[in-house]
């Protein structure tokens, strides 16, 4: 029994003579997003491709659920485990339904539970079955076709999900609309995610822990918030890229920085507005009612109301009462550069 | 000119039990050698798919197949299979391969890559991704391919009657020879007609089956 999901063991690949993995190794904690990000060509792709084993390691282990994959049946890894590409390769002559069923008829499900899985998996997916079953791909925009693609992958119920750059190919709005409402169906499904990018914010976003690649290994393994803090390398910092304050705060909860006492603290939120007793320091928004964050928002979305007004303190508020507040000078403490920097 | 129509078309009422029996011959012989045509065509055009070896034997032998005419195709196989309707069906068969050979593989290589890929990775068999979803994708090219040659066939089974296996080119080549310009458009138009018929029927069948464009709830029988 081992309680990693995925783990990589001193991976080598070559094709020829170009060395595309030089010895990588990290492991995957079941229920996590690990999001391997780097630049094109650095080998985070193949990585991917070695769990349901469509690339095979020249040298190394890779493991899935405590077993070498080597020695597990190549169709049978496959269809236990979902995978999202990035042209999603819908299947164009079949329906929506029949696209999502693919993995379950495979598996040889009985009709009427395949049924009842690509309804729930649509109504997840925001496609009401009523309206989607039926369609084919061509008649869906870009990111209903996504949506589609992840019903799809997640049809069998997977462990473990694959996804190679599935949100490349959209707009920026769109892109980050499936990026949150994707955030909130992995709390639901606790699959564990290997996610594969070269956009180092969507992988700050969506990453429990990430993988930063050079050119064939991972430079630095770590989560968003010490990859910021402590950037391993000077690749990592470039990569990294301008504003790591402003993406420190992207990352930070709100819950983490704010301070417990206060006069409003502890009380309901709903109350302190209708009697009124809201203190006169706290942040409004256009309309002039008082604003307030939720305790699992980043920091920037807190950040963002405080200069939108004039107040100098926001209230937290989690399940209705408010647990505390967060002021410009905390999440200016927040973001500024670890102490050790010096300046010359 | 209007004339000379009717009176055609005087010769073919007044021959219709002989007309009935060539059209029939004319149909079963572009039926049989299509149908063997399809078969074998389609099974090499999967097979070219999978080696480019065999790609490039194949299309070799498809585009010989299709430069040879067909009465040369006679004269080779007529000592070995004989004379009649079997040397006939045999050389319409050769000449009715290299349309369906080509759109198979095309078919089957337009299937985009990312679709493969995706089949695959969802531990599709190389069966099961042939099966289920290049030759369902393949199969409005693969039946254009079939329609072209049909259509191409009814023509070449005009000259079936050199080797004496019947059809319509019966009352067209005798009436050439005895000048009868009645008969040969009797024997001649309905052969038009029915290419153009049966390439208006198989285009329907053609368009009916590219589930891609005709969604909704109408053409559900994609699911082969």
């Amino acid at each position: 029994m081992s309680q990693h999901a995925i783990e990589f063991e001193n991976v080598r690949k070559s094709y020829g003579d170009t060395l595309a993995l030089d010895g990588i190794s990290f492991s995957v904690e079941p229920g996590t997003t690990t999001v391997l990000v780097g630049p094109s060509g650095c080998g985070k792709t193949t990585t991917m491709k070695l769990v349901n084993r469509l690339e095979d390691p020249t040298d190394g282990t890779v493991k899935f659920e405590g077993q070498d994959v080597q020695e597990v049946d190549k169709i049978d890894l496959r269809r236990s485990i979902g995978y999202v590409i990035q042209d999603i390769g819908l299947f164009d002559h079949m329906t929506v339904a029949e696209n999502v069923a693919t993995v379950p008829r495979l598996l040889d499900w009985d009709e009427e539970r395949i049924d009842e899985r690509v309804d729930e998996l649509l109504e997840l997916m925001d496609l009401p079955p009523a309206q989607y079953r039926e369609d084919y791909p061509r008649e869906l925009s870009g990111g209903q076709r996504q949506r589609v693609g992840v019903a799809r992958a997640l049809a069998a119920d997977p462990d473990v999900m694959l996804m190679d750059e599935p949100f490349g190919a959209l707009d920026p709005i769109t892109r980050d609309n499936l990026q949150d409402e994707f955030l909130e169906i992995q709390e639901q499904i606790n699959t564990t995610i290997l996610f594969v990018t070269h956009d180092i914010d969507e992988a700050l976003k969506m990453g429990d822990k990430i993988a930063i690649y050079d050119v064939g290994e991972v430079v630095q393994y770590d989560t968003p918030e010490n990859i910021l803090e402590n950037p391993a390398t000077e690749f990592v910092e470039d990569f990294i890229g301008q504003n790591r304050g402003l993406k420190k705060l992207q990352v930070l909860e709100v819950g983490h920085i704010m301070s417990t006492d206060g006069r409003i603290v502890g009380q309901s939120w709903a109350d302190v507005r209708s009697t009124g007793s809201v203190p006169a320091e706290v942040a409004t928004d256009e309309s002039g009612t008082p604003a307030h964050v939720a305790a699992d928002q980043s920091t920037e979305t807190a950040l963002s109301k405080l200069v939108e007004s004039d107040g100098s303190k926001l209230p937290v508020v989690e399940n209705g009462s408010v647990v505390g507040t967060v002021s410009v000078d905390q999440i200016n403490d927040a973001s500024s550069e670890p102490k050790e920097i010096v300046y010359e | 000119m209007s004339n000379l129509l009717f009176e055609a078309f005087t010769y073919l009422t007044s021959n219709f039990d002989t007309f009935l029996a060539l059209l029939r011959e004319h149909i079963v012989l572009v039926l049989v050698a299509q149908v063997a045509a399809t078969v074998v065509a389609v099974t090499a055009g999967i097979l070219a798919t999978r080696n480019e070896r065999v790609k490039t034997w194949v299309l070799s032998g498809g585009n010989v197949s299709q430069t040879i005419p067909p009465l040369a195709v006679i004269a080779l196989v007529f000592p070995f299979v004989g004379i009649g309707f079997n040397s006939a069906v045999l050389a319409m068969w050769v000449y009715a391969l290299l349309p369906i050979i080509t759109n198979t593989i095309a078919g089957i290589e337009e299937v985009p890559e990312s679709t493969i890929r995706s089949a695959e990775g969802m531990g599709m068999t190389d069966w099961e991704i042939l099966r289920k979803i290049q030759l369902p994708l393949a199969v409005p090219v693969i039946f254009a391919g079939i329609r072209t040659s049909t259509v191409m066939n009814v023509g070449t089974a005009y000259l079936a009657i050199f080797i004496g296996a019947g059809g319509l080119g019966d009352w067209v080549v005798t009436g050439i020879q005895l000048f009868n310009n009645p008969q040969i458009l009797a024997g001649a138009i309905p052969g038009a007609l029915l290419a153009i018929s049966l390439d208006t029927v198989l285009g329907f069948v053609e368009r009916s089956l590219d589930t891609q464009t005709t969604s909704g709830g109408g053409g559900a029988a994609a699911d082969a």
